[in-house]
Formats: C-alpha cells, sequence, structure tokens
C-alpha cells in the first residue's frame, strides 16, 4: 500500500536533472507512506561506473570501505564502495554475476538488494524526502529512475522490506497494492530454488517476473504470466536497462497516472506527483486500463 | 438403533436437500452459531491477600470512557464503556432504531447508524450518534454528517468479512427505497468495496476529506471484521483513525449467507489481543480508543475485553434481544414461521413476530419505542454494574484499569488465542511465560 | 437559483491554497454565505480541496487538484481548470462542478444530485453508484463506470470502457462512442423521443454544442437482477 513514481526520459539534456525530479516526485508520495522508501537510478555513472558491474547492498551498518575490501580479496580485482544511507554501492570492473557471487560468498551477513550495470538501489526506513536528501539524489543525473514511498501492509518495516525490488541483472520492481495468494506463489518457487529474503508480497512478484526474463521472456511475456499466477490488486511499475512498464490487475482499483512527452514517460500513483514536470501542461495524461501491460523502450 | 452420522448430521443432510431444492445459498440473520472459545472460556482472578479488592457500593469504580482523544476537537465521552453496534434502518423497523436511541441515551453511552442512512426518529431519541460510512453510501449527505456527533468508516463486520451488505425485497419498503434510493421491493446487492477508495493509502485520504467536511471536530472510527486484525488495527491507525472498532466473528447481521457467517473470521477473544499488540507496538493503545464487538452478553463479557485492553465494547445481537426480539410471548408466531423463541434468525424476511427486523407497519408497530428502549437501559445498566462488581474484585477503582494478568484460562484454544494463562499454571500456549 | 442571479463580488477573493493551507482555504469556503466567488491559486494537486461546501458559492481553482475535490458538494459551483485525482464531486447533492481538463476514477461516486461536467476524459468506475446526479462527460470513461448506478444520468460523448453498467439499477446512460462491452444486466435501450429531450437538456446545460442526440445510444437496466432467479445465478 504506497506510492510510486517513475520517469523514464527521452531528452538527454533533462538527464542531469534526474535526481531532482524524482526527489520531488517522491517528496509528493509521502502520504501514500511514510514507513519506508526508495529509489532505483539508471545511467548515473558516479553511482555505476560504466564498464563496471554494481551490486546494491544492506550491511547492516559495517563500513563500506571494509566491506569492498572483503569482497575485493575473495575477487581478486579492485571493489571500490560507497555508502549511501543504508545501503552500500559496490562497483568492480567484473561481470554483474562474478560481483553478485563474490559479494555472497565474501559477506553472506548482507542483504543484496540490487544488481546490474546501470543500476543504483537505494532503499531505508524513514521519511522519504529525508532519505532522497540522505543519498544525495537531487544532485544526480541518470536517464531512468523510479522511486517509492511505503506503507507497510503485512510484512517488516525495514530497509530489506522496502521496495524498489530488485533482483534480476538492471531489473527493478515497486508496487502498490497488495498481492493475495504470494505465500502459494513464494513456496512454488521455493521447489524451484528460487528464494526469497524478506516476507514482502512485492518479492515475490519481482522475483517471479525475473525468472521469466532469465527463462528469455521479454517484459510484456513475463508480466502477462505473472498476472496468470499471482493474484490479487496490483499496480506494478517494472524497469530494466532497456525499458519501463507499468501495469494494473484485471480490477484496477489501485491508482495509476502515466504522462508522456517528447521529452520523457512519467507515471505515478497520483497526478500531483508529477505537477511540478518540465512541460507536463502539455503532456499526453491517462491512467492504465486493467489488466494491459503498457511499456516503452529506450 | 439408529445411528445419525457426525459428518452428515440432519442439519447438514436438510442443507444439502435445501439447497437442491431451490438453487441459492441459504441466507439468514444472527452471528456465527458454532461453538468457539470465548470469554466464557476466562475467569478472573479476584482479589484476596495479595491484593484487596474494593468494597461493593460505597467504593467508586470508574466506568467512563472517551473516545477520538487523537484527533478529533470533539471527543465522544461516554458514561459507560458499552456502546450499540451500527444497525441499519431497513434491517431494522424506525420503532427499533428508535428504541436503541432512547435506550442508549438513557444509558449515556452511543448508539450508531447502519448501512441505510440517518432516520429522524433515531437522531431526536439519541444524545451520542455515531454515522456510518459504508461502501454503498445509502443515504449519505453532509447535513447527516454534520449532526453525527462520530464517524465510522466500515470497511467490513465481524459476521462477513469481505463481504458486503444485503436487504432481500421484502423489507425494501417504499420508505426504506426512497431513502437508499433504490427501487421499491428489489433485492439489494450492496458493494464489499468502496466506491472511491481502496486500501489504507487511499482510506487515509478519504479520511482526510470527511475531517475537512466536518471540520476536524468529529471522531473519526474505522471498523473491520476480524481477520487478519494485528494488520488491519495498525493500517486503520496509519491511515489515520482516532477509534479502530473490531468486530468478532460471531458479531451479528441482518442478513449474510450462512457460509458466510460460520466461516470467515476469527473470534473475538482471537482477535482482542491482536489488536492491542498492534497498538502497543505504535505506541497507541489508549491514544487510539479500540471498541471490541462479537459476542458480548454480559458485564463478565464487558470486563473481559477490556481487562484484554479494549477501551469499550459494543452489543448488537445481545441489544435486539433487550429489546424483545425471540421473546417467548410471541412462541406461537415464531413457531408458524418454522422456528421458535430463542432460534430465530430469519431477519432477511422481514416478518419478525417482535417486530424489531420487519418493515412491516403492523409487525412494527408492536414494538413501544419507549418500554423498548427503557429494557435496553435496563440491560446495559446491569452489563455495567456486573463488570464493576468483577472490577472491584480485582481492586480497580477503573473498569479500564483491569488488565490481561487478571485473567485465566480454563482451555488451551483460549489460552492461547487470548494469551493469558491456563489457570493454575503460569504456561501461555505458544508464548513465553510472564511468570506468576 | 443559478449562480449569474446573485449579486456577487466584481472581482474574486483569492486564495493561494499553497501559502493559506487546505484547512484555512476549506474553512474560509465553507464560511461564506452564498454570494462568495473564489478563486483558488496553486493548489499543487491538493486533496479534499473545496469539499462540504453548503453556499451556492462560486469558486474556480486553478491548476490541477488531488482526490475527492469538491466532495459532498451541496450547492456550490465549483470549477477546476486542470485535471482532477480520485472522486471529484463524490457524493454530491446538488450544485454544479466543472472540469476543464480529465478525472481519475471514481468521478461522481454516489453523488445524489447536481451536475457533473468533464470535458476531458474520466478513469475507471466514473458514477459509481450514482444516486441521482446528472454527469456529461466530453471525452471517454474507463471500466466499470456506473458499477450499481441507482438514479440519475450518465452522458459520455467518447466511448466507455469494458463492463459499463454493472449490476444497474435505474440510471439513464447515453454514449456517443464506442462501448467496449456492457456488464451484467445493462442492455442498450431505444432511444424514445422523451430521452432525446432528456439528452438534449443534459448537453445544453452542460454547455455542448457540436453534437446531435441523434448520435447518442441509450443503455440500462434489464433489471433481471432485481429478484434472485436460479436462472441467473451465474450473474452473480
Amino acid at each position: 500500500m504506497c506510492g510510486i513514481v517513475g520517469l523514464h526520459l527521452r531528452d538527454p539534456d533533462l538527464e542531469p536533472r534526474l535526481g531532482d525530479m524524482l526527489t520531488t516526485m517522491l517528496g509528493e508520495m509521502t502520504d501514500r507512506g511514510s514507513d519506508s522508501a526508495g529509489v532505483a537510478v539508471y545511467g548515473n555513472t558516479d553511482w555505476t561506473p560504466p564498464g563496471s558491474a554494481t551490486v546494491t547492498v544492506l550491511a547492516d551498518g559495517e563500513d563500506a570501505q571494509v566491506l569492498a575490501a572483503r569482497v575485493s580479496a575473495r575477487l581478486a580485482a579492485a571493489v571500490s564502495g560507497r555508502e549511501l544511507g543504508a545501503t552500500v554501492l559496490l562497483s568492480a570492473e567484473v561481470d554483474v554475476d562474478a560481483l553478485a557471487t563474490a559479494v555472497r560468498t565474501a559477506a553472506p551477513e548482507v542483504v543484496l538488494v540490487g544488481l546490474g550495470t546501470e543500476l543504483a538501489v537505494l532503499k531505508g526506513v524513514g521519511l522519504p524526502r529525508e532519505l532522497a536528501a540522505g543519498f544525495g539524489l537531487p544532485g544526480v543525473s541518470g536517464w531512468q529512475g523510479v522511486g517509492h514511498t511505503r506503507m507497510a501492509t503485512e510484512s517488516a518495516v525495514t530497509p530489506a522490506g522496502s521496495h524498489p525490488f530488485s533482483v534480476g541483472p538492471d531489473q527493478c520492481i515497486v508496487h502498490n497494492g497488495s498481492f493475495s495468494n504470494h505465500a502459494s506463489v513464494r513456496r512454488a518457487m521455493a521447489r524451484r530454488d528460487i528464494h526469497c529474503d524478506t516476507l514482502n508480497d512485492t518479492e515475490v512478484a519481482a522475483r517471479f517476473v525475473a525468472e521469466q526474463i532469465a527463462l528469455g521472456a521479454g517484459i510484456d511475456e513475463a508480466l502477462e504470466e505473472m498476472a496468470g499466477v499471482l493474484d490479487g490488486f496490483y499496480t506494478l511499475l517494472v524497469s530494466t536497462a532497456e525499458e519501463f512498464a507499468v501495469v494494473r490487475d484485471p480490477i484496477a482499483c489501485k491508482p495509476a497516472v502515466i504522462a508522456e512527452t517528447e521529452q520523457y514517460v512519467a507515471m505515478a500513483s497520483e497526478y500531483r506527483a508529477m505537477a511540478h514536470l518540465p512541460g507536463i501542461a502539455g503532456a499526453h495524461l491517462y491512467e492504465p486500463e486493467p489488466g494491459r501491460v503498457y511499456h516503452w523502450h529506450r | 438403533m439408529l445411528r445419525e452420522s457426525a459428518t452428515f448430521p440432519r442439519t447438514v443432510i436438510h442443507e444439502i436437500q435445501r439447497a437442491a431444492a431451490t438453487g441459492i445459498y441459504d441466507i439468514r440473520g444472527w452471528g456465527a452459531k458454532r461453538s468457539l472459545p470465548h470469554f466464557d472460556d476466562l475467569l478472573f482472578l479476584g482479589s484476596s491477600m495479595s491484593r484487596y479488592p474494593l468494597e461493593g457500593y460505597r467504593e467508586r469504580c470508574g466506568t467512563d470512557v472517551t473516545l477520538g482523544t487523537r484527533y478529533a476537537t470533539k471527543p465522544l465521552h461516554l458514561d459507560i464503556p458499552v456502546t450499540i453496534a451500527g444497525m441499519s434502518f431497513g434491517a431494522l423497523s424506525a420503532q427499533a432504531k428508535e428504541a436503541l436511541g432512547r435506550g442508549a441515551s438513557a444509558a449515556r453511552t452511543s448508539t450508531t447508524t447502519g448501512d441505510g442512512g440517518m432516520t429522524a426518529e433515531e437522531r431526536g431519541q439519541t444524545s451520542r450518534l455515531v454515522y456510518q460510512y459504508l461502501p454503498s453510501r445509502y443515504g449519505m449527505n453532509p447535513v447527516d454528517l454534520r449532526k453525527a456527533d462520530a464517524i465510522e468508516v466500515v470497511l467490513g463486520q465481524g459476521a462477513k468479512p469481505g463481504g458486503g451488505g444485503m436487504l432481500l425485497g421484502q423489507k425494501i419498503s417504499d420508505r426504506v427505497a426512497r431513502m437508499r434510493t433504490l427501487p421499491t421491493g428489489i433485492d439489494q446487492r450492496s458493494a464489499c468495496r468502496h466506491p472511491d477508495w481502496t486500501g489504507p493509502d487511499d482510506l487515509a485520504i478519504k479520511i482526510l476529506e470527511l475531517r475537512e467536511i466536518t471540520g476536524w471536530e468529529k471522531p473519526v472510527y474505522v471498523k473491520v471484521g476480524a481477520t487478519r486484525t494485528y494488520y488491519d488495527v495498525k493500517l486503520a491507525v496509519k491511515a489515520g483513525a482516532d477509534v479502530v472498532v473490531v468486530d468478532g466473528m460471531q458479531g451479528g447481521t441482518a442478513a449474510t449467507q450462512d457460509v458466510f457467517i460460520e466461516h470467515v473470521g476469527i473470534p473475538t477473544l482471537a482477535a482482542i489481543p491482536q489488536a492491542v499488540q498492534a497498538l502497543q507496538e505504535m505506541d497507541m493503545h489508549r491514544k487510539v480508543q479500540l471498541i471490541v464487538s462479537g459476542g458480548i452478553r454480559s458485564g463478565a463479557d464487558v470486563a473481559k475485553a477490556m481487562a484484554l485492553g479494549a477501551d469499550a465494547v459494543a452489543i448488537g445481537t445481545a441489544a435486539l434481544i433487550a429489546l424483545g426480539d425471540n421473546d417467548p410471548r410471541y412462541e406461537a408466531e415464531y413457531r408458524a414461521l418454522g422456528s421458535a423463541a430463542g432460534f430465530y434468525d430469519d431477519f432477511q424476511d422481514g416478518r419478525d413476530p417482535a417486530g424489531i427486523s420487519t418493515q412491516d407497519p403492523e409487525l412494527a408497530s408492536r414494538l413501544d419505542p419507549e418500554a423498548a428502549g427503557r429494557r435496553l437501559a435496563n440491560y446495559l445498566h446491569v452489563l455495567t454494574m456486573e463488570a464493576q462488581t468483577i472490577a472491584r474484585a480485582c481492586g480497580k477503582a477503573h473498569l479500564t484499569h483491569l488488565e490481561p494478568d487478571d485473567l485465566v484460562a480454563l482451555t488451551l484454544e483460549a489460552a492461547a488465542m487470548a494469551r493469558v494463562p491456563l489457570a493454575g499454571t503460569d504456561w501461555i500456549p505458544g508464548h513465553v511465560g510472564r511468570g506468576l | 437559483m443559478s449562480p449569474d442571479q446573485r449579486v456577487r463580488p466584481a472581482h474574486p477573493h483569492v486564495i493561494d491554497v499553497g501559502e493559506t493551507g487546505l484547512r484555512e482555504t476549506n474553512r474560509a469556503l465553507q464560511a461564506s454565505d452564498g454570494t462568495g466567488r473564489f478563486l483558488l491559486t496553486d493548489p499543487r494537486g491538493a486533496h479534499a480541496l473545496a469539499v462540504g461546501l453548503a453556499s451556492p458559492d462560486e469558486v474556480v481553482i486553478d491548476g490541477p487538484t488531488g482526490y475527492y475535490t469538491a466532495g459532498m458538494n451541496d450547492g456550490a459551483h465549483v470549477t477546476v481548470n486542470g485535471n482532477v485525482g480520485v472522486g471529484v464531486a463524490e457524493n454530491m447533492m446538488s450544485g454544479t462542478v466543472r472540469v476543464n481538463g480529465s478525472a481519475s476514477q471514481s468521478a461522481g461516486a454516489t453523488a445524489h444530485g447536481g451536475l457533473l461536467v468533464i470535458s476531458g476524459d474520466a478513469g475507471a468506475r466514473c458514477g459509481i453508484s450514482m444516486k441521482g446526479v446528472d454527469i456529461v462527460v466530453g471525452g471517454s470513461i474507463g471500466h466499470m463506470s456506473c458499477f450499481m448506478g441507482q438514479a440519475g444520468r450518465l452522458v459520455v460523448l467518447g466511448d466507455a470502457g469494458d463492463a459499463l453498467g454493472d449490476s444497474l439499477y435505474e440510471v439513464h446512460i447515453y454514449v456517443r462512442g464506442r462501448v467496449a462491452s456492457l456488464g451484467a444486466d445493462c442492455v442498450e435501450k431505444d432511444l424514445r423521443p422523451e430521452h432525446h429531450a432528456e439528452l438534449a437538456e443534459l448537453l445544453d446545460r452542460a454547455g455542448v454544442t457540436d453534437v446531435t442526440t441523434d448520435e447518442f445510444r441509450r443503455y440500462g437496466s434489464a433489471r433481471t437482477l432485481y429478484t434472485f432467479d436460479v436462472d441467473n445465478a451465474a450473474a452473480y
């Protein structure tokens, strides 16, 4: 039960302002959920250095440099560590799988909350505006970003339980709503050796979609497959290194508004999150239809 | 010797035969009739040596409660912690609604509208009236909203959590139809979700709107049927409720599918500790008040609910009985309807001989609102005095000073659900013992 | 009394919503005696703006608003120059609400009276459980619109989404464009002379001048779900 925001930029001139726009969008959704919040930013060269893989972890207060050194020792490659709020970004010039595996083996106690070459996932407990400031979000550039404010329903209020959920390379899901059969789907996935870190229903959806994509599905197919398996109420915003997608359940009670201009595609739970965006007055504004996958390619 | 099947007793056989003959599920009133772990399975630890009791008539035991202290500028002050639950005009006759108002007002407590709007009789005879805000919004209007003393946003009720209202054609009289903007005599099917919000994030905005319309004066309650009570109470608080109402599965209804009444929800006993835990974890216990309903019958039940952490209770079925429902003097008429005094639950049919769950003018006129109201007030006083009797025995100068530690359980089920120790032990099944 | 018959100040009382705050803005509007003219600026998508108005004041809101704009309106004439969020004019009793823009879902939900005009599109569940309001939408409406509609009229110049008028009671629905699908118990009905007249009057009140009533089709309740019939069990 939450607020969702997302920005998919078409105009490179806007990229330096991505973090600033996303911060305002996120702050506007505070009333929809003030337990915790999170953002994901694609293509920030500072947070996700080009030519490197980056893994985002929740390290429970462990020093970023110490953690980087531990992973570096395992990887036999240089690893940089950067602390942003409750999260730590670890980057290395290796492939994503190698870095993720090294993190998991060198530091099994940390929770891996994002991985990819372009994606940084930041999350924490507290008010969205304060978290965004703590991450330094207002100043960052990028070409795509999503954010989420959470009013926790049935799982714990922790950084790990916050959205976005990123479980496949450069993939990200944020959700507003409540799945009604996630426990069964979670157990079925566990039998396929896919395990969740949290009891959050959205993580089940994220892992289900990641599994479909790993099996070769496109984002449309993956979401359609998910719609056939996961029951309940949802507005989902799904992003990858190539795509930005929105889907609502067939009943479509949870709010969603899409704004398209030549400069960007924006999506939010409420229009007011987008009211400050440049050129919004001339945007093509609409609410996504039930059960239909909307997606945009880079 | 004839042997009845435990799996297919006569009641089950009859229901299969009825379903096969009619093609529709069984609809009835009242609440769950199955046996459930309940307040009867708890006992109080009266004082003897380690604690001192209060004298019966001389030493005061307070009973008052203030509801809506979190945000409302005009909280609701009740002399007794027993309120009347929401029951609609439509489900009940105008006379019955008036009698509830009279009885509650005499006892200086509140009564509640229902799914069908506020009647002039009810408002006129009620000093403290809670206006329900339901998915159907029948009869909802800002004039009555401002007349109300509190607003109760209803998500569900214990008899049917997740279900909508139902009123069969027999009870949609001209007046009921007019109040609900429906054609006379049709079967009314109400929605189970509110038309303009779904989920706690949107409820927060709805509560903001209701407060803005009423100038932030009135307490806003949120009522839920008991199921995932721990989460629901937390979310009601996050959404901005002043008061949370938790209705256990023994709670009554005017008309619902029997399968819903008997198979959905959790017992009141199991719901209270979940609700209290949620409030305590948010540091909101006693700041957001908790009203518990569903199967309250005696002052002992009132005291037990409050000892478990409720700030007040609500009664529905018991209030109707006090008005005159299932009165033995109508035995012959109950028999003619295929029922009997003490068994009558066909509230949906509108043929109530007692004139309560009906819109038939002749039947309704049998209920004298003044006399019925007096009976209800008498009953409310008895509930209060009984609860005080127990509280004094436990050495408490106020009902709200009762605590879980004053209780023990007779059965393992009740001990586990109520989270109090099995009598004579310090064992709370499923929980770490608190020590003697 | 329509707004133009009242003596109103020549210049509106301007309230900057962002600066004044929601509570003070609504308090000022609610305190007016019915002769007021207000211009609300900088609404920033605020929720519950101009709610609970009970007098025939004129209120213009310049900019987008959030949920429940003009909720429970009872007599005021509210115009929003911008998009509105969920539940605009929900439970309206009387008066008018005009949206020069698009509306989110549940526009005019459970409204008992008055006129709601939306120049753009309305989202899902437009006119859900409406109880006597008249709604005129210049654009299209989303799915499940007029669900359990009880009374009033719904006019749509564009298209209607899936399950229009599901479990309908007595609302008259007029749609000019395509209807994706009709809900349970909703059927197309003849547009008789009295309906042309009713529709023409609604279009006139809404200020729609460039269409004729021949372009519409009428939908209403088949009334087969009014009392339970075992043969209709599949519709439940």
